[in-house]
């Protein structure tokens, strides 16, 4: 049987010719999330702004959007922000929470609901959603914490694992995707809720598996070849590793495509965040996290100075580990 | 690395059936997964997104908290000094007062300060570690005593209310017959309530979110209510309101500050119908103490109006025709059925030593719960075929052996949440997907690896055993910065991302045993077995 190949056989990309190119379309689009973000906000949901959600479905003719805000604002509670949400015949609609004290804030969301039956009779509410405004900051404080710690802990597991510049390269790298999927829902608006957050957390791992597995052969490649010049060994080392960097993002892509097309429209931002993240740590393990290497002066007296002891070890802590699985 | 001594062979095969075992419970249907014999019900939870019902994070309110403990206080200071042995041993106080968190009084004979403070003393525990006690007693201007709570002692207040409110809503959950509610206490002063199936959550809210601090009072005949409203209130008495929609005509009644009976010495509590009106009642009973303090009083004010209070709100205040003598009686007030059985079920299991407001809600009809988890298995489904396929096409054999290794890890993960009663939330379904994208990247990584080996020019038994043991270093890495990044979620994240960061745990580590150690066994045997010269991959 011959076997399909995604990637030919002995490529020879250079991919770091084009790293100052890569390196400011990064940076620009960089600034350009972070600018996006700032001017148009993230459209936070009830998770981290606190307020009320209701998901409303209709059955047979839904009516429009602006009749129902029309509608939903006659009840009294404010402006509502609704939104399409998944199928064609659902919405999510969305209010702040009256000040004061926190029964109101619960007497509101039944308003709401009632409401709502009353005015569109065919419509059935799916879910109900409500945070109060003390425990959405807290979720805000503690999903941004979250975020930050991943990204700290994981790029000092790989300073202690390999050397300090690929730790500061798998941060930067980290960092690129982040900013990122946050221009990317500041762009689109899609709901920004604690379980996009699961998804940044798992774009930081996935993006981090990427570039754990060129960083490997980078070491590898850097004890074997110690004559050759840095840049063609990484260029060397993105080679070597391009089929399974394609294979595993294909097969990645292949499971997130299913559940974004037949999966709950519950999840679809959350699908949506890991679509995009895989695209982006992949490139960003290539075009990021690589090339700085290169201006942080790596090279095969990175793994010298502390002799042969160190990488021994680090051998031997993989084999036991290995052996520990069986 | 290619060698596997019998008993690893069989360890890891007995993983494996264990796994697969364990797992099928939770496939199976409702009827036949109750046939089961009980060590064998253990299957994967649903979580509320995906089931249905509601979850409901309440916290307690602690300045009230504070104000009942104060006023505990200052009972227990008036009973104090009251003595056991009748009048002579009373030790006269006054100007007690209780405000800005603390209680203050004088006592009216010097010599007896130090008999006072011994009695406070004996009043006050012990809190916390340190030997810190509950109150501080200081003595300010030689005859004034002041308590304040020390910061230990409100801490134990706060641990102390929370537990026993925890066991209050529990039971007046169970009382509503739902099935398997979840009550746990979070932090320091919340409590999280999920309730599978449920389809009302207001009356849930109703029913929780209630104190049920019922209380006697007599109404002040002697008040003017004018007076009253224009702030002159008699000594003794206070102005209480009615209770939405009560009263008739009547905002607010003037009461007793003294409370003649309370909520909890109530034996029980029923809804009924007033046999005279057919209004929907609460009809309660009385414990002894309580029984024979109610025939008392309602003797001594005959043709006298009393009030029922319940949290701060006066429901009615009926006249007292005859003395109450049976130690039961009847709460009557604009009811419903349901209003009044929720009332019943909140006074039957105690009034809550805490005020407890609802921070958040989360609820989710079952429709919408089951739409999204068969929508969610279908994709699994899809998802998995497409993988594997698509990794038998790539890697022929060992694209077989990985995909082998994918099912039984889908089986393991399964089995431990299963064995864990761990709970599985949508985006644990979506952890589910990663895990199994992590998985096949550890195969790809050896495959590949293989695949360079034997470009190199190696025998194929080198180059598995190299693919095998170069990856793995890659494979080792790449999982624990992921193991990283999920118990960062679980300890910052709640709710569903404590869900995914557990599914996403509990796969990295399966995916890895079955990715690598599995798939090598099923290469090992096989290169064994057949010694072949050339491979395919």
């Amino acid at each position: 049987m011959r076997l399909l190949k995604l990637v030919p056989e002995d490529t020879n990309i250079q991919f770091l010719r084009w790293r100052h190119v890569a390196m400011a379309i990064s940076i620009l689009m960089i600034i350009a999330s972070i600018a996006l973000v700032a001017t148009r906000g993230l459209n936070l949901g009830v998770d981290f702004v606190g307020g009320q959600s209701v998901r409303v479905e209709f059955t047979g003719q839904m009516p429009k959007i602006d009749e129902i805000r029309e509608k939903v604002g006659a009840i009294g509670l404010g402006e509502a922000t609704i939104q399409q949400f998944g199928s064609d015949q659902a919405v999510s609609i969305r209010t702040a929470l009256p000040e004061g004290d926190k029964t109101a804030a619960d007497r509101a969301g039944q308003q709401l609901v009632a409401g709502i039956q009353k005015a569109f009779p065919t419509a059935k509410t799916g879910s109900v959603e409500t945070v109060s405004g003390k425990v959405s900051g807290e979720l805000l404080r503690t999903g941004a914490l979250s975020l930050l710690l991943a990204m700290v802990a994981i790029s000092i597991y790989i300073w202690i694992r390999f050397e300090w510049q690929f730790g500061v390269g798998a941060l930067f790298g980290l960092f690129h995707d982040v900013a990122l999927t946050f221009g990317f829902f500041a762009l689109t608006q899609m709901q920004f809720d604690l379980n996009i957050v699961a998804a940044l957390l798992t774009i930081i791992g996935y993006s981090l598996n990427d570039t754990i597995v060129v960083f490997d052969r980078i070491r590898e490649n850097l004890k074997k070849y110690r004559k050759m010049e840095i840049i063609p060994l990484l260029d060397l080392s993105i080679n070597e590793t391009l089929a399974r960097t394609v294979m595993t993002s294909f097969t990645m892509l292949i499971a997130l495509a299913v559940l974004l097309w037949v999966g709950p429209d519950v999840i679809f931002g959350f699908t949506a965040a890991m679509l995009l993240g895989i695209v982006i740590g992949t490139y960003s393990s290539i075009y990021m996290s690589a090339p700085i290497l290169v201006w942080l002066k790596v090279g095969p007296d990175s793994f010298i100075p502390r002799t042969t002891a160190a990488t021994e070890g680090a051998e031997r802590v993989t084999r036991d580990d290995d052996g520990a699985v069986v | 690395m290619l060698d596997f001594p019998r008993w690893k062979t069989i360890g890891i095969s007995i993983i494996l059936l264990l796994g697969v075992l364990f797992s099928i419970p939770s496939f199976l249907p409702e009827k036949q997964f109750e046939s089961l014999p009980g060590f064998a019900q253990a299957k994967v939870n649903l979580g509320l997104d995906l089931a249905g019902g509601s979850h409901l994070l309440l916290e307690a309110d602690l300045a009230d908290l504070e104000k009942t403990q104060l006023a505990n206080m200052e009972k227990t200071v008036r009973a104090a000094m009251r003595g056991d042995r009748g009048p002579e041993d009373d030790i006269a106080i006054g100007e007690l007062t209780n405000a800005n968190g603390r209680i203050s009084f004088l006592v009216r004979n010097g010599a007896q300060l130090d008999a006072a403070r011994e009695r406070l003393f004996s009043v006050t525990q012990g809190a916390g570690l340190t030997g810190q006690r509950d109150w501080d007693v200081d003595v300010v201007d030689t005859t004034r005593i002041v308590l304040t709570p020390t910061s230990a002692g409100r801490t134990q207040a706060v641990a102390n209310a929370m537990d026993t409110a925890r066991d209050i809503i529990d039971r007046r959950v169970n009382a509503l017959g739902t099935r398997e509610p979840t009550i746990i206490r979070e932090g320091d002063d919340r409590i999280v309530v999920q309730v599978p199936g449920l389809q009302d959550p207001a009356a849930l809210k109703e029913l929780i979110g209630k104190t049920a601090r019922l209380e006697f009072r007599m109404v002040d005949a002697n008040a003017d209510p004018n007076e009253a409203l224009a702030g002159r209130v008699p000594v003794g008495s206070e102005i209480v309101p009615y209770a939405e929609g009560e009263g008739n005509g009547a905002a607010f009644e003037v009461l007793r500050r003294q409370v003649m009976i309370s909520g909890d010495q109530l034996l029980d509590a029923q809804q009924s119908f007033d046999p005279q009106s057919n209004q929907p009642v609460v009809s309660i009973r009385f414990d002894s103490a309580g029984s024979s303090t109610f025939a008392r009083v309602t003797a001594q004010n005959v043709n006298k109006r009393f009030a029922m209070v319940l949290d701060g709100k006066v429901l009615s205040a009926p006249s007292i025709n005859e003395p109450i003598l049976g130690g039961s009686a009847q709460i009557s007030g604009s009811f419903t059925v349901a209003s009044a059985n929720s009332l019943a079920i909140s006074l039957r299991s105690g009034a809550l030593p805490v005020k407890m407001e609802v921070v958040e809600e989360r609820t989710v009809t079952p429709e919408l719960g089951a739409d999204s988890i068969r929508r969610g298995a279908i994709a699994g489904i899809i998802g998995t075929v497409a993988v594997l396929a698509f990794m038998i096409a790539v890697y022929g054999r060992f694209g077989i052996y990985a995909n082998i290794a994918l099912l039984f890890n889908i089986g393991l993960i399964i089995a431990i949440m299963a064995a864990f009663n761990a709970t599985l939330t949508l985006p644990g379904i979506a952890g589910f997907v990663l895990t199994i994208g992590a998985a096949v990247d550890a195969n790809v990584l050896i495959n590949e690896r293989i695949r360079e080996e034997l470009k190199r020019g190696r025998r194929v038994f080198q180059a598995v055993e190299l693919g095998y043991s170069e990856a793995s270093r890659a494979i080792f890495d790449a999982n624990i910065t992921n193991v990283i990044a999920a118990a960062l979620m679980f300890w910052f994240g709640s709710g569903p991302i404590k869900g995914f960061a557990v599914v996403l745990t509990i796969g990295i580590v399966t995916s890895v045993f079955t990715a690598v150690t599995v798939t090598r066994l099923f290469a090992a045997r096989w290169l064994h077995k057949t010694r072949p010269t050339t491979l395919n991959i």
